[in-house]
C-alpha cells in the first residue's frame, strides 16, 4: 500500500490527526483534573497547616505558575511515563495500570471471541430470511444485548450457574487451591496462556471455568451489537448487482449470503469490533469487582470509592488512547484493503 | 405521521416499544397512585419487615431497611427516565447551536468545533462521563445529570453539522442568500429547520443509552444516594444481599432492562420508519 505517495500522505495524514486527538485527550484529563474542588495544596499540607505553610505548598505543587506552564509540565509528565500516584494504593498510577491490564485483556479478548463467534451466524440467519420470526426474535434478541445493564446480568448469571445449579466458580481467574498441586508459571501475567504454554491442563481448564461468566456478560453488548451490524450490512449488499448475479447464476442462498454478501460485510463489521473493544473495556468497570476479577476495572471501581482522581484519570487516559490507536489501526487497514477509502 | 403508522403495522418492534415506553410514562406519573406504600420511596424503614421474600403484601419483597421493594421500582420510573430527559435537553441546547454554526457557516468556525468534538468522542462516553462525575463532588442526580450530559453533546454537534452543511448548500437556502436575507435568518429559519428530523430519531435512539449510563454511574455510587430510588443504585445496594435475598437487585434490574430496551426498539422502529437510508457513519450509528 505505501508503494503510493498518495497511500502515505493519506496514513500520515491519519497519524497525525490520531496524536492532535491524543494531546486533545490529555489536555482534556488535565481540565478534569483542575475541575477538582477543593485547594490541592490545603489537602498536601494537612488540615491545621498555617498561611506560610500553604503558601510553601502551592509553591512545591506549581499551583502558582501560569496555566500554559502547568498544562506543559502535565504533558512532559504524561510522556516520561510520570502518571501520579494513586492515593489508594500509594503506588505509581502508570505502574498499577500496567498490573492490572493483562487481566482485563483476557477478559475483554475472550468476550469479543465468544461475540463474533455468536453475533455474525445470528447476523446472517436473520438477513437470509428478512421479515420472518426467526429475524424478528434475533432483533429483538440483539437490541436485549446492547440494552443489558452488564453489572445485573453478572449478578443473574452467578445466581443460576454459580449458586443454584454450582456447575460454575464465581470469584477470581483460577482456583488458588491448584497452586499447591500444579503451581502456575508466571510467563505472560495472563494465566489462561500461562497454563497453557507450560502445559498445566487442570489449570487451564480451572482458569476456563473462571472465565466464562465474565465473559459472557462482557460478550453480550458487542454480541448484540456485531449481530445488528452483520444483519444490517448483508442486507445491503444483497441489493448490489454483483450479488445478484452470483444468485442468479444458481448459487445456493448459503453460499450467496454466506460467502458473497458476507465478504463485503466483513469490513464494516471489523470496524465495529475494533470500537466495541474500547466500549468493552469500560463494562469491565461494572463487571470485574462482581467476580474478584484482578483488572483493571477492580481497579477503576475501587479507585471511584476512594475518589482516587489521579487513578481515575490514568485510566481514563490509559483507555483513551487504546481507543484512538484502535480507531487509527482500523482506519489504516481499511485503506490498505480498500483503495476507494485512501482515494478519498 | 402516515408513514409512522404504515412504519408501526408493518413492524411490531416499533409497536411494543411505543407500549412499554407509554406504559412507563404512566407508572411515573402515576406512581403515589400505583404504589401501595408511597413513603417507601423516600427515608422510610420498617425494621420489623426488613428482608422479607416476595409475597402477595410484597409482590416484589422487601429492602435491608424493610421499605417496599415494588413501590420502590414504581418510583424509579421518575428517576432514570427524567435524568436521560435531561441529558438529551442540555446535550441538544449545547449541541444544536454549535452544530448549525459549525455546518453552516464552515470555515475557521466549523474546524474548531469540529476539533474539539474529535476529543470527546476519543472517549468511550460512559468513561468520560465516569471521570467528570468522579471529580463532580459530592455526587448526586445533578452531578450525574452534569457529567452524562457534558459527554454526550458532541455526538449531536457532529449530527446537525452535516445536516446544516448539506442543507446550507441547497438552492432554496442560495435562493434566499441572493434575495440578501440576513445569514442570522437565514440560519433559523430555514437552515436548522430542515436539519433537526435525524437528530429526533438519534435523541430516541440514545434515551435507552442514557438511562444504561446513569444506571451505570449510579451503581458505581457515582449518581444518585440512598434514599433516592434509582434503580441503579438499587442493584447496588441488592448485591450485597444477593446471595439470600435475591430479589432485592433482581426487580429494579429488571427495570433497567425492559426501560433500555423499550427506547431501543421504539427508536430503531422510528429511524427504519423515518429515515431509511440511514444516519451517517453506520459504524457509529450502530454502536450508539
Amino acid at each position: 500500500m505505501l508503494r503510493y505517495p498518495r497511500a502515505i500522505r493519506y496514513a500520515a495524514r491519519r497519524v497525525a490527526l490520531a496524536l492532535v486527538v491524543v494531546a486533545g485527550v490529555v489536555i482534556l484529563t488535565f481540565v478534569i483534573a483542575d475541575l477538582v474542588p477543593g485547594d490541592p495544596a490545603a489537602t498536601w499540607a494537612g488540615p491545621h497547616a498555617s498561611a506560610a505553610q500553604l503558601a510553601r505548598a502551592r509553591q512545591y505543587l506549581g499551583l502558582n505558575e501560569p496555566l500554559p506552564v502547568r498544562i506543559g509540565r502535565y504533558f512532559s509528565g504524561i510522556a516520561t511515563g510520570d502518571w501520579g500516584t494513586s492515593i489508594h494504593t500509594h503506588q505509581p498510577v502508570l505502574s498499577d495500570i500496567g498490573t492490572a491490564a493483562p487481566a482485563t485483556l483476557e477478559l475483554v479478548i475472550a468476550a469479543l471471541v465468544i461475540a463474533v463467534a455468536v453475533g455474525i451466524p445470528l447476523g446472517l440467519a436473520a438477513a437470509r430470511w428478512p421479515g420472518s420470526v426467526l429475524d424478528h426474535v434475533i432483533r429483538v434478541g440483539s437490541v436485549l444485548g446492547v440494552s443489558m445493564p452488564v453489572f445485573w446480568f453478572a449478578l443473574i448469571l452467578q445466581m443460576v450457574f454459580a449458586q443454584r445449579l454450582h456447575v460454575l466458580p464465581v470469584a477470581g481467574e483460577y482456583d488458588p487451591n491448584l497452586l499447591f498441586s500444579h503451581p502456575l508459571l508466571d510467563r505472560t501475567q495472563v494465566p489462561v496462556l500461562d497454563a497453557l504454554i507450560s502445559g498445566n491442563w487442570a489449570m487451564l481448564g480451572s482458569t476456563l471455568d473462571h472465565l466464562i461468566l465474565p465473559a459472557l456478560v462482557v460478550a453480550s453488548y458487542p454480541a448484540g451489537v456485531i449481530a445488528r451490524m452483520t444483519r444490517a450490512q448483508v442486507l445491503d449488499t444483497l441489493g448490489e448487482t454483483h450479488v445478484q448475479m452470483v444468485r442468479s447464476l444458481g448459487f445456493r442462498e448459503r453460499t450467496v449470503i454466506g460467502t458473497f454478501a458476507m465478504k463485503l460485510a466483513w469490513n464494516p463489521v471489523a470496524a465495529v469490533l475494533a470500537l466495541v473493544f474500547a466500549y468493552s473495556l469500560v463494562n469491565t468497570f461494572l463487571v470485574e469487582s462482581l467476580f474478584d476479577w484482578p483488572g483493571l476495572g477492580s481497579y477503576t471501581a475501587a479507585s471511584v470509592a476512594a475518589l482516587d482522581t489521579p487513578a481515575i484519570l490514568g485510566v481514563t487516559l490509559f483507555i483513551a488512547i487504546v481507543y484512538v490507536a484502535a480507531n487509527l489501526a482500523v482506519d489504516l487497514v481499511q485503506a490498505a484493503l480498500d483503495p476507494r477509502i485512501r482515494l478519498r | 405521521m402516515t408513514s409512522l403508522r404504515q412504519a408501526a403495522r408493518q413492524n411490531p418492534i416499533i409497536t411494543a416499544g411505543a407500549v412499554i415506553v407509554g406504559l412507563i410514562v404512566i407508572v411515573a406519573v402515576l406512581a403515589p397512585l400505583l404504589a401501595p406504600a408511597p413513603a417507601d420511596a423516600g427515608a422510610a424503614v420498617h425494621p420489623e419487615n426488613a428482608l422479607q421474600a416476595p409475597s402477595l403484601h410484597h409482590l416484589f419483597g422487601t429492602d435491608q431497611v424493610g421499605r417496599d421493594v415494588f413501590s420502590r421500582v414504581l418510583y424509579g420510573a421518575r428517576v432514570s427516565p427524567l435524568v436521560a430527559f435531561l441529558v438529551l435537553l442540555i446535550a441538544c441546547a449545547i449541541g444544536v447551536p454549535l452544530g448549525v454554526t459549525a455546518g453552516y457557516f464552515g470555515g475557521v468556525t466549523d474546524e474548531i468545533i469540529m476539533r474539539v468534538t474529535d476529543i470527546f468522542l476519543a472517549f468511550p462516553s460512559l468513561l468520560l462521563a465516569l471521570a467528570f462525575a468522579a471529580v463532580i463532588q459530592p455526587a448526586s442526580l445533578t452531578s450525574l445529570t452534569i457529567a452524562i450530559a457534558v459527554t454526550w453533546w458532541p455526538w449531536y454537534a457532529r449530527l446537525i453539522r452535516g445536516q446544516a452543511a448539506s442543507v446550507a448548500g441547497r438552492p432554496y437556502v442560495e435562493a434566499c442568500t441572493a434575495l440578501g436575507l440576513p445569514r442570522w435568518r437565514i440560519l433559523l429559519r430555514h437552515v436548522l429547520p430542515n436539519s433537526l428530523t435525524p437528530l429526533l430519531v438519534q435523541v430516541s435512539l440514545d434515551a435507552g443509552g442514557v438511562i444504561l449510563t446513569s444506571s451505570a454511574l449510579s451503581f458505581l455510587g457515582l449518581g444518585a444516594q440512598d434514599p433516592v430510588p434509582d434503580w441503579g443504585l438499587m442493584v447496588a445496594e441488592g448485591e450485597n444481599y444477593f446471595s439470600t435475598q435475591w430479589w432485592l437487585a433482581t426487580f429494579p434490574g429488571l427495570a433497567i432492562l425492559v426501560t433500555a430496551l423499550a427506547f431501543t426498539m421504539l427508536g430503531d422502529g422510528l429511524r427504519d420508519a423515518l429515515d431509511p437510508k440511514r444516519l451517517g457513519d453506520p459504524v457509529k450509528v450502530a454502536l450508539r
